[in-house]
């Protein structure tokens, strides 16, 4: 019978007993070299990014020691005087992230629900490389797309029409200059989308029939089938897709220096330029010389680290806290 | 996971080979690095050069005035460019002593996006008053005794500067801190500053592209993406008092105009310069290289370049829209380049 | 709710994923459009074979940016793939407690790290002590990058894969391993594979990391601890520059950027086209 072969030494007494009492022998070792294999993999990736905190820390210092919590709280950014406050990066940062977010996360599930569940199976395939082929055009690309194409439109249709309709809100005040918080927004949600679409989509499909299968069954729609049997069990899944994007969103440089503005201020409206952390380090660490300056460019590396850590640790907890500690996949 | 291994295997050998294959005999490989404004100029001239001298060449990237600056100090690179000259902290921090080498000029002009595209003129002081924030519409009453000719709209002047630290910032605060002491106090001068109004753009491209797209802008871009662009250039008055439209000739002339002052180590600024026909906004863009080079033959490459650069490769910029040195800036650099040395011993005299 | 209700729910939905998918995919369209439209006629053989040639000059090419940015690629898939196709599949199996919470959490935030930190990072471990830029920094800084997002799309695809299968293999008195190795990854492959291409695709239009890393090189190159072309590098220094002859190939560049990635990804997948399971 094919155990024999298959747990490699052979004796028909090795039939009665159960596979994990199985201790001695190349089994083992080939066990224990996995795990270590695994570990050390594990430990590397940590010690990597231990590393990288170290890093920053060390090269920050000089800053965090002339600025203290000053740096998070205030907003006067001058390098030529050598006084530097980080809460216009850090208002800049977190919101064109949200607005990124809340543009890309319905259009992307829907769009992964739509290729994953709905499609008619020609359409899939080149749909679905195309959109990952998103991921592969240069944040240089995507800014000076923005640049050319997007801010004109923005700039000459889009933000007067909102400021006609919207105008009251505080949120759409203020010159269309095109170039601005909403073109940052809106680039980053591009930017964003393939992200969550791809990983999604491979989410959704990864989903047994059976499930599907079982709601059918049950007389659910289409719509119900996904909501009730795919979406829920797939929902580890999706957050981790989302929390990919919201990665992308935090840490893009490019493209969003090209069209925000950056200006180191803090406005209300949506119309007003803005400045977010990764954008002043991309423009501004090349040519930064005096030590002081180089150290504050990077403290808002470090600063970014830890915004990324706290918003994770929130995304997570509100996910614990909806859906309790059980998660998809092993039922 | 059968198919996994031998790829993997063939991957890594492909990678091992391609790193030890040089499709190129292995010439000597010089590297460089700093700033963007001159990438176009140097990768011209490297090009030229291995006509002249076919066993080296010369790499340079663009990585920035200050990116330039720090490479060099740390020696991960041969030589290093920057726009604005270092400072005597910079200096002092090398491990050993730097020359500035200028190389080309650049000018940096005021452009804006009006309708009928008329041709502006400015001075020094109210140019800095519009970025200071104090004059903010187009019909104010100065600009309008400037231009009595020009038709000025009753617009909002949208200022657009530089988001990324830049040379061509510096070369540009530098002209507004010697023209108006309110900037130079408020604001002072670098490659990054706190813009009292305005957006940012990023690099000379982000501006001109604002100033292009969006009517009522004024920003400042080096002339080569002005007049690339076709955009307008102001004619900015200088201390001769006469109004003078940014041109090559023009730019060329501010050093002439210098030259009879120029430090011994040409770490100096050239706007505002005195002369006649000499556009104020102007600067030299240098090469930075170690007066004790570490490497002989790497040293004897070095110098037999830079001299061609300042003689025969002076007849590439203008093509490319940058000013050459004047004669009389390339007497005193030659005593410079003579003085480069290996172990003590000057490089350039071997020749 | 009554069955027309639902019926109606049913309908709407699918006319919104599919108005979602085609708003998706229209960015993508324009971008090509534009790229196209913009850099069309700057490729020809020229550009593939030849080095850059100054401003002005016909002939010039990316061909030493695409073998860079292939061998600075492929490094980084070296050093990142094991370590995120290992590290995916332990979090997504391991029982304990603690170090799975904490690597997570470490991917998480480390794909939220802005790419030109890392370039700092390899800067300053492999840069300075060599004293010189090089293909292995870049290769390294590429390959931070690389690590947490195969890391995140593994643990979740191999998540993905029913108990079933892994007790059916064990229940055969299959080892540990080799049921990780051979049955739940094998299962998961379409997943990760996507995973990766996606990582691939970030990788190849990375920009920042490489100013301090790779250095970037208008020749071939001549080891991998010399300074070393890559095609962003080279489509970002036309992109800046002022003239028109440069900017289009950039563009140029961008769309012979895309189109790789395409073909490397369409490789990837039909290399390890295999029974897929759990559709």
């Amino acid at each position: 019978m094919a155990p024999d072969s298959i747990a490699g030494a052979g004796t028909a007494d090795r039939l009665s007993l159960p596979p994990r009492a199985i201790s001695r022998g190349r089994v083992a070792l080939g066990d224990r070299i996995y795990r270590a294999c695994v570990l050390a993999s594990v430990w590397l990736v940590l010690v990597l990014a231990a590393g990288l905190v170290t890093a920053l820390a060390w090269e920050s210092w000089g800053a965090i020691r002339a600025f203290g919590l000053r740096f998070l709280v205030t907003s006067h950014w001058d390098p030529v005087a050598g006084e530097f406050g980080a809460l216009p990066f850090i208002y800049g940062t977190l919101l064109s992230s949200l607005l990124a977010l809340l543009i890309a996360v319905p259009l992307s599930l829907g769009a992964a629900i739509f290729l994953a569940e709905l499609a008619p199976a020609w359409i899939r395939p080149p749909v679905a490389f195309l959109i990952e082929m998103l991921a592969a055009v240069p944040s240089v690309v995507y800014g000076l797309w923005g640049i050319f194409v997007l801010v004109p439109f923005l700039r000459d249709w889009v933000q007067p029409a909102l400021g006609r309709t919207l105008g009251f809100l505080p949120l759409f005040q203020g010159p269309p200059y095109g170039i601005g918080m909403l073109a940052a927004g809106l680039i980053l949600a591009i930017m964003v989308v393939p992200y969550i679409t791809s990983v999604s989509r491979e989410v959704l499909l990864a989903v047994p029939g059976s499930q599907r299968e079982a709601a059918l069954g049950l007389g659910a729609t289409r719509w119900e089938t996904t909501r009730i049997a795919v979406l829920r069990y797939g929902r580890s899944g999706l957050i981790g897709a989302i929390l990919l994007g919201l990665g992308r969103a935090l840490g893009e440089t490019m493209a969003v220096t090209m069209v925000i503005g950056n200006r180191p201020e803090i406005a209300a409206s949506l119309f007003a330029p803005g400045y977010t952390m990764a954008s002043v380090l991309a423009n501004e660490f090349t040519e930064a010389t005096s030590d002081l300056y180089v150290a504050a460019l990077v403290e808002i590396g470090l600063l970014l680290l830890l915004i990324t850590i706290l918003v994770n640790g929130l995304a997570r907890l509100l996910v614990w806290s909806v859906s309790g500690p059980a998660r998809g996949g092993r039922g | 996971m059968k198919k996994k291994w031998p790829l993997l295997a063939v991957l890594l050998l492909a990678v091992a080979t391609l790193g030890r294959l040089a499709p190129a005999d292995a010439q000597m490989l010089m590297n460089g690095a700093g700033a963007t404004f001159p990438y176009p100029i140097y990768s011209k001239w490297f090009e030229e050069y291995i006509k002249i001298d076919p066993e080296v060449r010369f790499n340079y990237q663009s990585i920035g005035s200050g990116g330039g600056i720090r490479q060099i100090t740390e020696r991960t690179v041969d030589f290093g460019a920057s726009d604005g000259p270092m400072t005597d902290d910079q200096l002092k921090k090398a491990p050993a002593e730097l020359f500035h080498i200028p190389t080309v000029m650049g000018a940096v002009v005021a452009t804006y996006n009006l309708p009928g595209n008329p041709q502006l003129s400015f001075t020094g002081e109210v140019l800095a008053d519009i970025f200071l924030g104090k004059i903010t519409k187009w019909n104010d009453d100065r600009i309008k005794a400037l231009n009595t000719s020009a038709s000025l709209p009753e617009q909002p002047i949208v200022v657009v500067h530089r988001s990324d630290g830049s040379g061509t910032t510096y070369i540009w605060v530098d002209y507004l801190c010697k023209i108006s002491p309110e900037w130079d106090k408020q604001v002072g001068r670098g490659t990054s500053v706190k813009w009292p109004v305005g957006l940012g753009g990023k690099g000379n491209e982000g501006v001109a592209g604002q100033v292009k797209n969006a009517p009522g802008s004024l920003g400042y871009v080096e002339l080569a993406y002005a007049i690339t662009n076709k955009l307008p250039a102001a004619r900015i008055k200088n201390p001769a008092g006469k109004f003078v439209e940014p041109t090559i000739e023009s730019t060329t002339a501010a050093a002439a105009g210098a030259a009879k002052s120029m430090p011994a180590d040409f770490r100096v600024s050239l706007t505002n310069a005195p002369g006649p026909d000499a556009y104020p906004i102007a600067s030299f863009t240098w090469l930075l290289v170690y007066k004790d080079q570490p490497n002989e033959s790497k040293g004897k490459a070095l110098v037999r370049f830079l001299w061609w650069a300042i003689h025969d490769g002076q007849k590439h910029p203008a093509a490319l829209l940058y000013a050459p040195l004047p004669g009389s800036v390339v007497k005193e650099i030659e005593a410079k380049i003579k003085l480069i040395t290996f172990s003590g011993k000057p490089l350039l005299a071997a020749q | 709710m009554t069955p027309t209700a639902r019926r109606l729910a049913n309908t709407a939905v699918s006319g919104l994923t599919f108005a979602a998918a085609l708003l998706v995919v229209c960015p993508l369209l324009l971008i090509f459009g534009f790229l196209v439209y913009q850099g069309l006629s700057a490729i020809n053989v020229d550009f593939f074979l030849h080095l850059p040639k100054p401003v002005g000059e016909p002939g010039g090419g990316v061909a030493n940016a695409i073998v860079g940015s292939g061998i600075m690629i492929g490094l980084a898939v070296a050093v990142g793939l094991p370590m995120g196709i290992l590290g995916g599949v332990y979090l997504a199996e391991s029982r304990d407690r603690r170090l799975p919470w904490v690597l997570r959490f470490v991917a998480d935030v480390m794909n939220g790290v802005p790419s030109i930190v890392f370039g700092i990072f390899a800067y300053t471990v492999v840069v300075i002590p060599m004293r010189r830029f090089s293909a292995l920094a870049g290769g390294l800084a590429l390959g931070l990058i690389l690590i947490p997002i195969v890391l995140r799309t593994t643990e979740e695809m191999v998540r993905l894969v029913p108990s079933a299968l892994r007790e059916a293999g064990l229940g055969l008195g299959l080892p540990e391993w080799k049921v990780s190795l051979r049955i739940v990854i094998p299962a998961a492959r379409a997943g990760i594979i996507t995973g990766v291409m996606v990582a691939v695709a970030r990788i190849s239009g990375e920009t920042a990391p490489l100013l301090f890393t790779a250095l970037g090189n208008r020749f071939w190159h001549q080891g991998l601890d010399q300074p070393i072309a890559a095609l962003p590098l080279q489509i970002y220094a036309y992109a800046i520059a002022p003239y028109e002859d440069w900017h289009r190939q950039a563009w140029a560049g961008a769309l012979v950027l895309i189109t790789l990635v395409f073909l490397a990804s369409l490789a990837a997948r039909l290399a390890t086209r295999g029974r897929i399971v759990a559709r």
